[in-house]
């Protein structure tokens, strides 16, 4: 079959995958019932540590299943890895830990394939709103399992910045001119579109990853005036510490990881979510399209979502599990640490955080195509910061 | 036994080995080809293939809904770059060539005089130990000796520590373009000051008598003898230095600041976003191009005539 004639028959395929999803995946003809025996291998790309040896060397010990890693630096080199070799995983990777903002790219690109998530028996223990989020989950169809959360918080140092902020305004106004860091990453536009929400309620935005070209061009604009009170954009988590560690910024957009790293240091550094709320990022091990060994990515994903492998990538990582049940594991390994990671919140908790998902042409509020879709995003934010 | 087979095989390959030889000898032309065909098919597989394919691919385009590649003719990614509303390339292009000829032009000026002291002034010893020192952070990696920088940059670095110390204010030098270019500078140091020593090394000293004996002053012999004759290594070098700094990404990430992406980093996020390889391939054509030009100047300079 000739190239093009491939590039045809997928896209036809994948439109009626997303016109009849239910008829299409869902009705249980693809879908595994039962998990086979483990194949012996299991390839992964995955964010580092995510398959730490502290809780994947007893998983190899069960399963029989040897875990083979790639770790990725950014959600869009998670996604091209995912895309090499003709896409799907190449035939090569077996599952991705993406995050919110690589999972719906992966999704509508097919790259990856429905799971049966009754197959994941701590599946039915997750937090409701974990369950099927909208970005690992598109029409009832389950892309993945969720595996642990985390708020983007505003990080800064408390000798230096006084008072105590309480609004993400101190990263985008002059007080702290040239001591300024945010990551490098387009979905950082999302953070100044939940900003300019509530500081400017006339421009109508009402979900940061829905923007219309008139809500992206205005956050655009703020996150170009910001630019110049920028002492850099992180691209990495251990850049970022370094770089409060020894002054050169001193407050910033983070995550709880390098805040618990920077306290850890004895660095006078706290975090905090503003009153706006905080954009967060929540990550699915999503199983990929021509995974070669799937019964051992089934095993992998029930056995991470359990409770105590839930709190044991928690307090590696610093981060949140999705399984509430973790929270017993947490405090017993480090006191209060259930509490620290917000696991004990209400629900009413999670609306303060609005989750990663890829931006897509159809927004959920208004009927048609009027979102921009990440690659304007992406544009957009190679013209803020080239 | 043994011997045996080795006796009886033994004239059977002699015979073989003296007309394969003699064959040879009769056609030169299939010694040569057989000698260079590996190397040059390698160089046109390897070098000019991967070129050839950049260059073929950056005219195609990709399916922003699937990331996949669509074989349709268009320059429309070339027309995408070279429009600022679209993508910022041009400012970026911009950046990348200022910054390299600033560092070609740093490093020339810094290597000519320690190529001269290393050619023509110091003794022996002295020479073996500059030539240590100038190869001594090539023994190294490239990475270690970045994040050095950072750290002798850094807000509590050593820079600003001594300035403290001397009562001075502190520097915002880190992250920033001049952090770039000075950190630049030094790491593509040694691949100037190794083609300028060796241009200069090779000028017979009887010219320079020659030149004192008509009287000309030490300037007019630098500026008659020694400097075109030492340009094929300062060009030499400068083609490295240039072309090294035009090409990097890592540099920008590690020590730029927040306007400090260069072309390496442009094609880098579009490679990595949606995998648009036709618009990263048409970003990555860019330098090809300019260091086409650049060698086309460097030759109406008369830079090759010496070699």
């Amino acid at each position: 079959m000739s190239r093009i004639k491939r590039v045809h028959v997928l896209v036809a395929a994948l439109a009626a995958a997303l016109c009849v999803p239910a008829a299409g995946v869902g009705s249980g003809n693809g879908l595994p019932t039962k998990i086979g025996k483990g194949e012996g291998v299991l390839n992964v790309i995955e964010w580092a540590a995510y398959t730490d040896p502290s809780f994947a060397k007893p998983f190899t010990k069960q399963t029989g299943c040897v875990i083979h890693r790639k770790d990725a630096g950014s959600s869009n080199e998670m996604v091209a890895l995912m895309r090499s070799g003709g896409g799907g995983g190449g035939g090569q990777y077996d599952l991705v830990s993406a995050s919110g903002d690589a999972s719906l790219r992966l999704i509508y690109g097919g790259d990856v394939q429905p799971i049966n998530v009754n197959l994941i028996p701590s599946w039915k223990e997750f937090l409701p709103n974990f369950r099927s989020p909208a970005h690992n989950t598109v029409k009832g169809v389950h892309y993945g399992v969720s595996l642990q959360w985390g708020p983007n918080t505003l990080i800064y140092n408390t000798k230096l910045v006084k008072p105590a902020p309480t609004s993400w305004s101190a990263i985008y106004g002059k007080t702290y001119k040239g001591r300024i860091t945010v990551p490098n990453n387009p979905i950082q536009i999302a953070d100044a579109a939940l900003y300019l929400s509530k500081s400017q309620p006339s421009l109508g935005i009402k979900d940061p990853y829905e923007l219309t070209k008139p809500q992206l061009d205005a956050s655009v604009k703020l996150l170009k005036q910001q630019k110049p009170l920028l002492k850099r954009y992180w691209n990495s988590a251990t850049d970022e510490i370094s770089d409060f560690k020894n002054g050169d910024v001193v407050i910033g957009a983070g995550w709880p990881y390098q805040t618990l790293q920077l306290q850890a240091s004895k660095a006078p550094i706290a975090e905090t979510i503003p009153s706006e709320g905080a954009t967060g990022w929540a990550d699915t091990w999503m199983l990929a399209k021509r995974a070669p060994h799937p019964n051992c990515a089934y095993l992998w994903m029930r056995y991470v979502t359990t409770p105590q492998v839930e709190a044991k990538q928690a307090l590696v990582f610093g981060e949140t599990p999705v399984n509430p049940l973790a929270c017993t594991y947490m405090n017993k390994m480090q006191k209060g640490s259930c509490a620290a990671y917000h696991l004990n919140q209400p629900l009413s908790y999670y609306n303060t955080i609005h989750f990663w998902k890829t931006p897509v042409a159809t927004c959920g509020w208004q009927a048609g195509n009027g979102c921009m879709d990440y690659n304007a995003w992406q544009q957009a934010w190679t013209q803020i910061t080239g | 036994m043994a011997v045996d087979v080795v006796r009886a095989a033994g004239p059977r390959t002699r015979r073989a080995r003296l007309r394969l030889s003699a064959t040879l000898w009769r056609h030169p032309w299939l010694k040569l080809s057989a000698l260079l065909t590996p190397p040059m098919g390698a160089f046109l597989i390897v070098y000019v293939g991967a070129l050839a394919v950049l260059f073929v691919s950056s005219f195609w385009t990709v399916d922003s809904f699937t990331g996949k590649l669509v074989h349709h003719w268009t320059v429309s990614n070339y027309r995408e770059l070279l429009s600022p509303s679209q993508t910022p390339f041009l400012r970026i292009a911009g950046r990348t060539i200022g910054i390299a000829a600033a560092v070609t032009l740093t490093d020339a000026l810094l290597a000519f005089p320690l190529g001269y002291f290393m050619a023509r002034i110091a003794g022996r010893r002295g020479r073996a130990a500059l030539f240590v020192m100038v190869l001594l952070p090539l023994w190294s990696s490239y990475l270690v000796r970045i994040y050095a920088w950072r750290t002798i940059l850094a807000h509590d670095g050593a820079i600003n520590w001594a300035l403290n110390g001397l009562g001075l204010h502190d520097q915002n030098i880190a992250y920033t373009n001049w952090a770039m270019w000075i950190v630049f500078s030094y790491v593509w140091l040694p691949f100037m000051v190794l083609p300028v020593y060796a241009a200069l090394e090779r000028i017979p000293d009887s010219y320079l008598e020659a030149s004192a004996d008509m009287g000309a002053s030490g300037l007019r012999t630098l500026r008659s003898i020694i400097l075109p004759l030492a340009l094929p290594g300062i060009v030499a070098g400068s083609i490295f230095t240039f072309s090294l700094t035009l090409g990097d990404y890592i540099t920008p990430e590690l020590v730029g600041g927040p306007s400090s992406s260069f072309i390496g980093n442009f094609v880098y996020s579009w490679i990595g976003i949606n995998a648009n390889i036709p618009l990263a391939s048409a970003a990555a054509a860019v330098p090809v191009l300019v260091m086409g030009v650049y060698l086309l100047i460097a030759r109406r300079l008369g830079a090759f005539e010496a070699f």
